[in-house]
């Protein structure tokens, strides 16, 4: 009878029937999605990132001038003047004429094979010092003097627009990551308040035992971090299979100027913290509401 | 062991339940608290197992005065209580094995220690049979001497008893003041609030007696 009793005492979970307890059952239903959208949205930040960074890394001082063919026969000699402009230009690393062929080959996808026959302007790539300094508008003004009709396209300037529209989106996924974070916490809290009514027979029995607040607390704690924990692997799991999707569909994309989407292993531990942080935030919001109610008992 | 001096107590804005209470329990007496219903013997129960707060007036308990004790000492001043509810107060949910341990799993006490205790109070109580029992199959009787074996597993200083014989009949009630006299005879201070009469005169312990809040001391019958 000794060691049946002795098994009835190590079984037991805590001194709170959580297990009774309608008003958490829930909480996992509510953490789960919002681990899933805080996962989603901490990718959105990094993988936008990413490509952003990658834009800048290939884009960036770099610029590229157009000479439109007017004359065939004067069309060398105004190609050998932009590149000795351009080679001549103070942060000018290197000017060098791209290939008639390469430069058909960027246009085939839109026109096909009418591309052959088109008379393409030809295109200097010019590569510029990390700290060239270059004004791109005074760059065109002065070749337009020494070419005539050639263009110059500063990738800088609709590369910022489109990093200026990246930080939009990065800032509004951390805006909701926040908001999330605040909205699990807002549940849990109501979740503890909810329970210290429905157990404050029990609590109030601890109490005039002598236990510490912090022996309450833990129970809670326990009871929290199960039900966060439970939330947190469902929540996961789908974002690994949404996250997983999205990059093998990303991977068939033909796309020159969306970078392959990607996530470097410290991101994607940054992502697997997510549903560890869901829980010690759960850990804390309980303790410091329990302790808050507790602190009104005598 | 206890005190209370000119002790006032009023819930809120109500009137005042208890007034100018004055009274010393020495360490290993037995005293009746008696009054008619709505008397303030709840509420006084309720000060001395340190519940609630008195509105005014001082109490002393170990030689500790309340009004200065911080909250982690009043908890560990509760440890030394041990207090049967009127209504017991059982967890329905837990065996009586873990309701009579847990005045011992509060205050961390070695599993093992905690189950040969509790084990030697059962048996103490008559109740050595119902170790994983639920309270909601035992009787008044059997639930109230769980709640007595409660009480007393961490062998408190001051015993306190909110009409312990209340919801048992006379043989039983006669039982359980038993044991409380047992207890008593082993060093513990014990106050029992009773309504029966005939229970307070069997005894002859000295008798507080609350009328609309004031109190009168009657000793030994």
């Amino acid at each position: 009878m000794f060691g049946q009793m002795q098994r009835k005492t190590k079984k037991r979970r805590g001194d709170l029937p959580f297990e009774q307890d309608q008003s958490t059952r829930f909480l996992p239903w509510i953490i789960a999605p919002m681990v899933f959208l805080a996962i989603m949205s901490l990718a959105a930040v990094q993988m936008v990132g990413g490509v952003v960074e990658s834009w800048d890394a290939q884009l960036s001082g770099s610029m590229t001038i157009q000479v439109p063919l007017r004359d065939s026969a004067a069309q060398e000699d105004r190609v050998a003047r932009a590149l000795a402009f351009a080679a001549a230009t103070p942060g000018v690393v290197r000017a060098v004429e791209m290939e008639a062929n390469t430069a058909r080959a960027l246009l085939e996808p839109w026109l096909g094979d009418a591309a052959a026959d088109l008379p393409v302007p030809a295109i200097i790539e010019v590569k510029l010092a990390a700290d060239a300094g270059l004004d791109g508008d005074i760059f065109s003004q002065r070749l337009a003097d020494v070419v005539p009709g050639a263009l110059v396209d500063d990738h800088r300037v609709w590369l910022d627009g489109l990093i200026g529209l990246a930080e939009i989106i990065m800032n509004s996924a951390l805006a909701g990551l926040l908001l999330i974070t605040a909205s699990a916490s807002a549940a849990v809290i109501y979740a503890t308040r909810s329970g210290l009514t429905v157990h404050r027979q029990i609590i109030d029995l601890l109490h005039h035992m002598g236990a510490y607040d912090g022996y309450i607390a833990r129970q809670f704690q326990k009871h929290f971090m199960r039900i966060c924990a439970r939330g947190g692997v469902i929540g996961s799991v789908l974002a690994a299979l949404s996250l997983g999707a999205m990059f093998y569909v990303g991977r068939n994309i033909e796309a020159t100027l969306l970078p392959p989407l990607t996530l470097s292993g410290v991101q994607f531990l940054s992502l697997a913290a997510i549903p560890v942080g869901t829980v010690v935030i759960a850990l804390v919001t309980t303790r410091v509401t329990v302790l808050r109610v507790l602190a009104r008992l005598p | 062991m206890l005190r209370f001096e000119n002790v006032g107590m009023r819930y809120g804005r109500g009137p005042e339940i208890l007034k100018d209470v004055s009274f010393a329990l020495t360490p290993g007496s037995f005293h009746f608290l008696t009054g008619p219903s709505g008397a303030g013997k709840s509420s006084l129960l309720r000060l001395m197992y340190l519940a609630i707060r008195p509105s005014r007036g001082l109490i002393y308990m170990f030689d500790r005065d309340m009004s200065a004790a911080r909250r982690r000492e009043l908890a560990q001043l509760r440890r030394r209580i041990g207090v049967v509810f009127q209504e017991f107060r059982l967890i329905d949910h837990m065996s009586i094995v873990d309701n009579v341990a847990l005045p011992l799993r509060v205050i961390g006490e070695n599993p093992e220690i905690i189950d040969s205790h509790v084990r030697e109070i059962l048996s103490w109580v008559g109740l050595a049979d119902h170790l994983n029992s639920r309270p909601m199959t035992l009787s008044g009787g059997q639930q109230q001497r769980v709640a007595i074996a409660r009480a007393v597993i961490n062998k408190p200083q001051l015993l306190l008893a909110d009409e312990p014989t209340g919801n048992v009949d006379d043989e039983m009630g006669l039982r359980l003041m038993r044991l409380f006299v047992e207890l008593n005879k082993m060093g513990t201070t014990v106050v029992v609030a009773s309504h029966n009469e005939a229970l307070i005169r069997h005894f002859k312990f000295p008798v507080m007696r609350l009328d609309a809040g004031e109190m009168t001391i009657k000793p030994q019958l």
